[in-house]
């Protein structure tokens, strides 16, 4: 290819790059706007931010028309499956800017850096989820990362903050570097930086299993440290109970979503056979069984994190742990290899984006009310404060995965692709309702504290009007779409496409 | 009358939204509207029995909608003649327990709230033909169930060897196990799924008369094994629910910390859909697997067990509530005794059981709920000579005790008689020896019953509860219904025998039918 032409396919490909140019363009306004500011604390910059993610969510629907494109020499793509990732970064991004604004936490800080770094790490999910090539990849995962040890410490006077930013920052490296020789091995294995030329030489000629296998896990390493799967996982709890809470809340919904995002798409670009005659379902390498390695994984995490959540007495904690329980259970979809499986995992994704979200409102409203994180300090608080308690039990419910509720159709879709696929991962389906039961323990003890226990005091607490508004809007679709699904359904199965082949 | 089925299942839930708009301090009308809806239900309820026509074994009054389409989900209701006694005891017994919850002064928005939304789960599940949405059902009434043994039950309370005990604790117990089992159930449900055809479309499907239909079983369930695994899935997610030994240790919890009216319905409804489930789901959709010999004899010793079992434990309780929960296990044991010979006797007996077990128990426990709010203990041993301060009480108790123990022209005789035949007569398997050691339990339950009354109401009075007083018009009104439905269905069992008989027949007539492969896979 000649240069011009080179030149030329970037420039058209700008064209389908304009919701990230619209983000950049985004951080740059926060940036500058911050100067003219006089009061620090001024909500303007918020709205200004509000505003920008809406202009940019525009510009991401109007991408769904756009069919499946590669971008830029095959660094990047557009297609369906990005699309949806990417609506549900920016979905994140405005929540978080909502939360952000009544925060007690973050008062009296400066926000401009806060929304700023706020953006940028909507941007680099938004390229973890199209990037296809192993420099594109690595650079994305990157990006989130940096931008994500800063805002997990955002909070700097406290201590706690520093400490989950350093420990984040460490493992982070930890397993930046793991995935960096894995992702070097697979380059030295096939001689392609491209994810499509790589799943084709890795198709057409035997290669040597044991070197594939290592730089698999090695690379395994780095998709694990962002969607918080054993044993990567170790950095979660401490993060999520430093960071600034509704820093934790995106931190537990965008960067664990990109990391599916970006796993599924490597796994059954690279290291997927063709599906035969058109089927859903496509094969494994022969020489690589990845589908087990990752079941193992799922089981691993679902009940390593369902175990150690029974024993915690903080709120955060609590819920960092239940959310490495949750990414067991959306990898059992990318288990089997289906079409089926993917979008099983992009239904939960998106269902667990508004129960957990939903629950982290929860603790900051109750953290706002009773400055305490402690479960035991929410003894009675249903009788005192009944709008977050109920809507709370809606969440705890959903995250359990009980009908009415959404949470119980994604893990039935998930159950359903697995025993779809056969007898085969029988055991995985098992395991997964197994821990459904032991999560029921954890999430029914929150509501016991707070439905059953005896309130300490006996005065009523009143919640802002603004919080019960948020409350309402993520507690209502959580109950609507377990009773009535199909739009997301609909929007989800359209979405499972993505860009298979040049 | 058009969808009759969804708006005896969903008025409870107009119900709720009615209370929602209700101020907390106007107590009497969010009773008075419970009652209204459980009594529009009632009433809904008494309509199909009167229209409901028994000579056929077809799906009746059904409706069928698309729900999710691209799953195959149908919201399809319909009932029979297995489903239509559940159907009435449901409205009967809703409606009954209103009252029993008069009293109820804590948060009673949220209690009828809460109990509204269980009667609408009951319903649904006895109602609902599709897979799916008896599934959703079945889960539904868990959530409301908790709030109401946790909140409203007895409060937390330390014993003596330090294990903390009460509501809240039986309540996640209950929850627990409860979802433990129905997990089964889902996995069971979803191979069912994938693997029955719609003759029809070719489609995948859930609606429970497809999958009923042994020529539309294809994939994995051609395999006898898979079959096997599959009932006893099934079998765990509605043993629980029954409860059948060894899965019954959440029973005394929950019925014993429970409030009165919550503990008519766990006892009276709840436990009955496990056995419905089995009659529903498991024994027409897997007849063979029913017939494997182990698993035929299991269910058989199981109801055994339970029947002695229940008896032996309900004898050794000091406490007269806790008697009374284990008399329900003693009880639903000689349902399984009865289904599991598979004679149209032993079918009938075993679901006229469900029922007439349904109003008996509802009665003792109502009336444990009258002592408990005068005396505020249930010690057996700490009354005595009741019978002269509180005749009509103890009327109403001895009724409710006769009942129990299967005195002939009581409602439970016929039905405990007809069980034990049924079985004992049994031409596809030999339950004699089973049956003859079961009836055991007959006379120990005539034994803890006299016992229990006689050390209650006969002998001298003691003088603490010289001045109690006599059971009140609410209270009667709450008890008599049922010991009239006692007597007369004692006297004259034919209309609910004859509404089920259809049905049932055909039920043993297919398990019958079906052949027990008998040189294939685990054998």
């Amino acid at each position: 290819m000649d240069y011009s032409s080179i030149i030329k396919d970037n420039l058209i490909s700008l064209n389908y790059f304009l919701p990230e140019l619209l983000l950049t363009g985004l951080i740059i306004v926060l940036v500058i706007a911050d100067l003219f500011l006089k009061d620090e604390r001024s909500p303007w910059l918020s709205f200004v931010a509000l505003a920008g993610c809406v202009v940019v969510l525009l510009s991401v629907i109007a991408q769904f028309d756009l069919g499946s494109r590669s971008l830029f020499q095959h660094m990047l793509v557009v297609d369906p499956f990005s699309v949806f990732f990417k609506l549900l970064f920016l979905a994140s991004a405005i929540a978080v800017i909502f939360l952000s604004i009544a925060s007690v936490e973050l008062a009296g800080r400066p926000v401009g850096e806060y929304f700023t770094l706020l953006i940028a790490l909507t941007l680099g999910l938004f390229l973890m989820a199209s990037s296809t090539n192993l420099v594109t990849i690595l650079l994305s995962i990157e990006f989130v990362s940096i931008v994500s040890f800063v805002l997990a410490t955002y909070l700097k006077t406290r201590r706690r903050s520093s400490e989950a930013g350093l420990k984040y920052a460490i493992y982070g490296a930890f397993s930046s570097g793991l995935m960096l020789y894995g992702l070097s091995l697979l380059y030295g294995l096939t001689g392609t930086l491209n994810l499509y030329e790589i799943g084709d030489v890795l198709a057409s000629r035997d290669s040597n299993g044991m070197a594939l296998t290592l730089s698999t896990i090695l690379i395994l390493a780095g998709f694990g440290y962002k969607i918080a799967s054993v044993p990567f996982h170790f950095w979660s709890p401490d993060v999520y109970e430093g960071a600034p809470t509704p820093i934790t809340a995106f931190l537990s919904i965008g960067p664990k979503a990109a990391g599916f995002a970006v796993l599924i798409r490597f796994f059954n670009v690279a290291l997927a056979g063709e599906p035969a005659n058109g089927a859903s379902q496509w094969s494994a390498l022969p020489e690589l069984d990845w589908p087990m390695i990752l079941a193992v994984v799922s089981a691993i995490t679902m009940t390593l994190g369902n175990l150690v959540a029974i024993v915690q007495t903080n709120i955060k904690r609590l819920l960092a742990y239940s959310s490495i329980a949750h990414a067991g259970y959306a990898l059992m979809g990318v288990v089997v290899l289906s079409q089926d499986g993917i979008y099983a995992t992009m239904f939960y994704l998106a269902v667990y984006y508004l129960m957990n979200l939903g629950a982290f409102l929860v603790v900051i409203v109750f953290q706002d009310l009773l400055g305490s994180e402690k479960i035991a300090d929410f003894k009675g608080l249903a009788w005192r404060a009944p709008v977050p308690a109920i809507a709370m039990a809606v969440f705890l419910v959903s995250l359990t995965g009980l009908p009415p509720t959404a949470g119980f159709i994604g893990k039935f879709y998930l159950f359903a692709a697995v025993i779809k696929a056969g007898p085969a991962f029988y055991w995985l389906a098992v395991v997964g309702l197994l821990n459904s039961v032991v999560a029921l323990y954890y999430y029914a003890r929150i509501l016991k504290t707070m439905f059953f226990d005896k309130a300490a005091e006996e005065n009523s607490i009143s919640v802002s009007p603004y919080y019960v508004t948020l409350l309402a809007l993520l507690a209502a679709p959580t109950i609507i779409l377990g009773v009535y699904w199909a739009p997301l359904q609909k929007l989800a199965t359209n979405s499972v496409e993505f860009l298979r082949a040049l | 009358m058009d969808n009759v089925l969804s708006w005896i299942t969903f008025l409870p839930v107009v119900g709720i939204l009615a209370i929602l708009f209700v101020p907390k301090d106007n107590k009497n009308t969010v009773r008075i509207i419970a009652a209204v809806f459980t009594g529009l239900q009632l009433v809904l309820a008494v309509w199909i029995y009167r229209n409901f026509d028994s000579s056929t074994s077809a799906i009746q009054f059904s409706e069928q909608y698309k729900w999710i389409p691209s799953f195959n989900i149908d919201y399809f209701m319909g009932i029979d003649g297995l489903s239509v006694p559940m159907v009435l005891l449901t409205a009967f017994l809703s409606f009954i327990c209103i009252f029993a919850s008069w009293g109820i002064e804590k948060s009673v928005k949220g209690y009828f709230a809460m109990f509204l939304l269980l009667d609408a789960g009951m319903m649904g599940v006895f109602c609902s033909l599709d897979f799916f949405l008896f599934y959703i059902f079945w889960e539904v009434m868990l959530l409301p169930m908790y709030f109401l043994i946790g909140i409203w039950g007895s409060p937390s309370r330390t014993e003596e060897d330090g294990m903390v005990r009460g509501g809240p604790y039986a309540a996640i117990k209950f929850f627990l196990y409860t979802l433990f089992g129905s997990i089964f159930m889902l996995i069971a449900m979803l191979v069912f799924y994938f693997n029955v055809s719609d003759p029809v479309t070719g489609g995948h499907t859930f609606n429970m008369l497809h999958l009923m239909d042994q020529a539309n079983h294809g994939g994995v369930l051609k395999d006898f094994d898979v079959r096997l695994l599959i009932y006893a899935a099934l079998f765990l997610g509605f043993a629980i629910k029954v409860p059948v030994f060894p899965f019954h240790t959440w029973l005394p919890d929950a019925h014993v910390e429970a409030p009165t009216a919550v503990s008519v319905i766990l006892a009276g409804v709840l436990l009955k859909m496990g056995t419905y489930g089995m009659l529903r789901i498991s024994f027409p959709m897997l007849p063979d697997a029913m017939k494997w010999k182990y698993f035929a004899y299991g269910l058989a010793i199981l109801g055994m067990i339970n029947i002695l079992y229940g008896a032996l434990c309900a004898m050794a309780q000091k406490d007269l509530k806790k008697l009374v929960a284990y008399s329900s296990i003693s009880h639903m044991g000689i349902v399984l005794l009865g289904m599991s010979g598979l004679t149209s006797l032993g079918m009938n007996g075993a679901v006229m059981q469900m029922f007439n077990h349904g109003t008996g128990t509802a009665m003792l426990f109502l009336l444990v709920g009258v002592i408990y709010d005068r005396a505020h203990h249930r010690q057996i041993d700490g009354f005595g000579g009741l019978a002269v301060r509180m005749p009509i009480f103890a009327a109403m108790m001895s009724l409710a005790f006769f009942a129990g123990l299967g005195l002939p022209g009581l409602s439970s005789f016929i039905s405990e008689a007809f069980s034990f035949l049924g079985a004992f007569g049994s031409e596809t398997f030999d339950l004699r020896l089973i049956t003859v050691v079961s009836t055991i339990g007959i006379i120990i339950t005539a034994g803890y019953f006299l016992w229990t009354f006689q050390r209650m109401f006969l002998g001298e009075l003691n003088p603490k509860y010289a001045e109690l007083p006599e059971i009140n018009g609410r209270e009667l009104f709450t008890l008599v219904p049922i010991g009239i439905l006692v007597i007369v269905l004692g006297v004259y069992p034919a209309p609910l025998l004859d509404l089920i008989k259809t049905s049932l027949n055909e039920l043993v007539e297919v398990v019958k039918a079906a052949e027990a492969p008998t040189m294939l896979g685990l054998h």
